[in-house]
């Protein structure tokens, strides 16, 4: 049915308690990043988003009215002078949805790469005491190093795959690990895997070396 | 009929608008027997078209005169003082009038499309950033929504708002909390009991009517 690559076959979606997360402004400026390129590759996804900002619709239509300033509809008339009507926006073809290309500052080949050790490299795109936002890629069948979680970890694919304990994750599709999941997740063969991972706390690598770096690398 | 015992439901005439003719929708509704809140809801939607197809400033100001108190009160709410929360109002309804053309009502009804963009406006200011949102469809409803669509995405809306009016009030005020962003997202309880099911499907069709238009 579907024709453009970015509807094809998302099989692991983002869960309702981060979507309406995302709908009422709750969640950290990382998950954000990831619900928000998630929906920009899935319309399922975006369908259920706009579902629960339905419920803010409601919300908004039975709140009390509230005074306004003298003025206030020509101080509006006046700010909408003086503005030029946006265009719909042209979306170049690429491997980013726009959110992630605006955090990026370019598509894939913007990306400012660091090794992070068994040729994983990664560029963090911020982080702050909420939580981390960053890009990693996995070269094609290696594993990333097994790691656990202090809070929440959202992965995005990009590009290539991965697969861990819950099966194969492609372009599109989204994994939410909690408090305590400990995994490995392994890129399938073929090509090197790029995903966007949000976590709101520190990740916790279990081998010695890695864990030994992480201070350094701010991961 | 919507609801079998719904007080609301009465058969009213729609208010014809000068240019209301993109989507046609009081002609599509006259006749029905309707809700009032359909009728409100449905007249904002041309309201919503003759500002983006005829800059109409008349429409902008009935739009503001019932949407912009509202969203005044939703920031306030939120935390925002009063001269933020006037200010902040003014920008949302000026970013209404420049994305006018942008708004789908297959997808979202007026006071939906509303909040988001006072949602997103908030969370700009109180967090100094701009939040990362989903990309904007590539395509759109310029080319006038089908009717069915839009009606039935109205309805929907309509019952929706009729069910929370109808939860117990402590939950109501939890889903209103969790609205003016007062929860944290570990906090928000997903299990509403509300029919989000019907609105997602309707929201998913005209989305894929849109892609497969443009192809």
């Amino acid at each position: 049915m579907q024709t453009t690559d970015q509807m094809t076959e998302i099989k692991h979606h983002a869960p309702d308690d981060i979507l309406m997360g995302y709908a009422t402004g709750a969640l950290p400026r990382a998950f954000d990043l990831v619900i928000a390129s998630h929906v920009s590759l899935c319309d399922d996804a975006r369908a259920r988003l706009e579902a629960f900002e339905a419920i803010g619709g409601a919300v908004l239509e039975d709140l009390d009215q509230v005074a306004l300033a003298e003025d206030s509809l020509d101080q509006t008339l006046a700010k909408i002078s003086g503005l030029e009507t946006p265009d719909r926006p042209i979306v170049m073809p690429g491997t980013f949805p726009m959110p992630l290309r605006d955090a990026v500052g370019g598509d894939e080949q913007a990306v400012r790469w660091r090794y992070i050790g068994r040729g994983v490299k990664q560029c963090v795109l911020y982080s702050d005491e909420n939580g981390t936002a960053r890009l990693l890629k996995i070269p094609a069948g290696r594993s990333m190093p097994e790691h656990s979680h202090n809070g929440t970890e959202m992965t995005l694919v990009l590009k290539g795959a991965f697969r861990d304990e819950d099966g194969v994750f492609a372009r599109g599709d989204i994994e939410v690990a909690d408090t305590n999941v400990s995994h490995q997740p392994v890129a399938e063969p073929g090509e090197d895997c790029i995903c966007l991972v949000a976590t709101d706390a520190r990740l916790k690598f279990q081998g010695l070396l890695p864990r030994i770096a992480q201070p350094f690398l701010g991961i | 009929m919507l609801f079998a015992n719904d007080h609301a439901e009465e058969t009213v005439a729609i208010p014809r608008a000068a240019s209301d003719k993109a989507y046609a929708l009081g002609k599509a509704l006259r006749g029905k027997t309707v809700t009032a809140h359909e009728v409100t809801d449905a007249h904002w939607v041309t309201r919503m078209s003759a500002i983006a197809q005829d800059q109409d400033r008349k429409a902008f100001a009935e739009l503001f005169r019932h949407f912009a108190p509202r969203v005044k009160g939703f920031l306030m709410k939120s935390g925002a003082d009063e001269s933020l929360a006037e200010e902040c109002m003014q920008d949302v309804m000026a970013t209404l009038w420049h994305k006018a053309h942008m708004y789908d009502p297959s997808r979202a009804s007026v006071a939906t499309w509303i909040f988001t963009i006072a949602r997103n406006r908030k969370i700009d200011l109180l967090r100094r950033y701009a939040r990362p949102e989903p990309e904007d469809l590539p395509w759109g409803p310029e080319q006038a929504p089908d009717q069915a669509d839009v009606i039935a995405l109205q309805q929907d809306t309509g019952r929706l708002a009729h069910a929370i009016a109808k939860l117990p009030a402590k939950q109501r005020e939890l889903i209103q909390h969790a609205y003016f962003g007062d929860l944290s997202h570990s906090e928000i309880a997903v299990e509403t009991g509300l029919p989000l099911g019907t609105i997602k499907s309707r929201i998913r069709l005209a989305l894929e009517r849109l892609r497969h238009s443009m192809t």
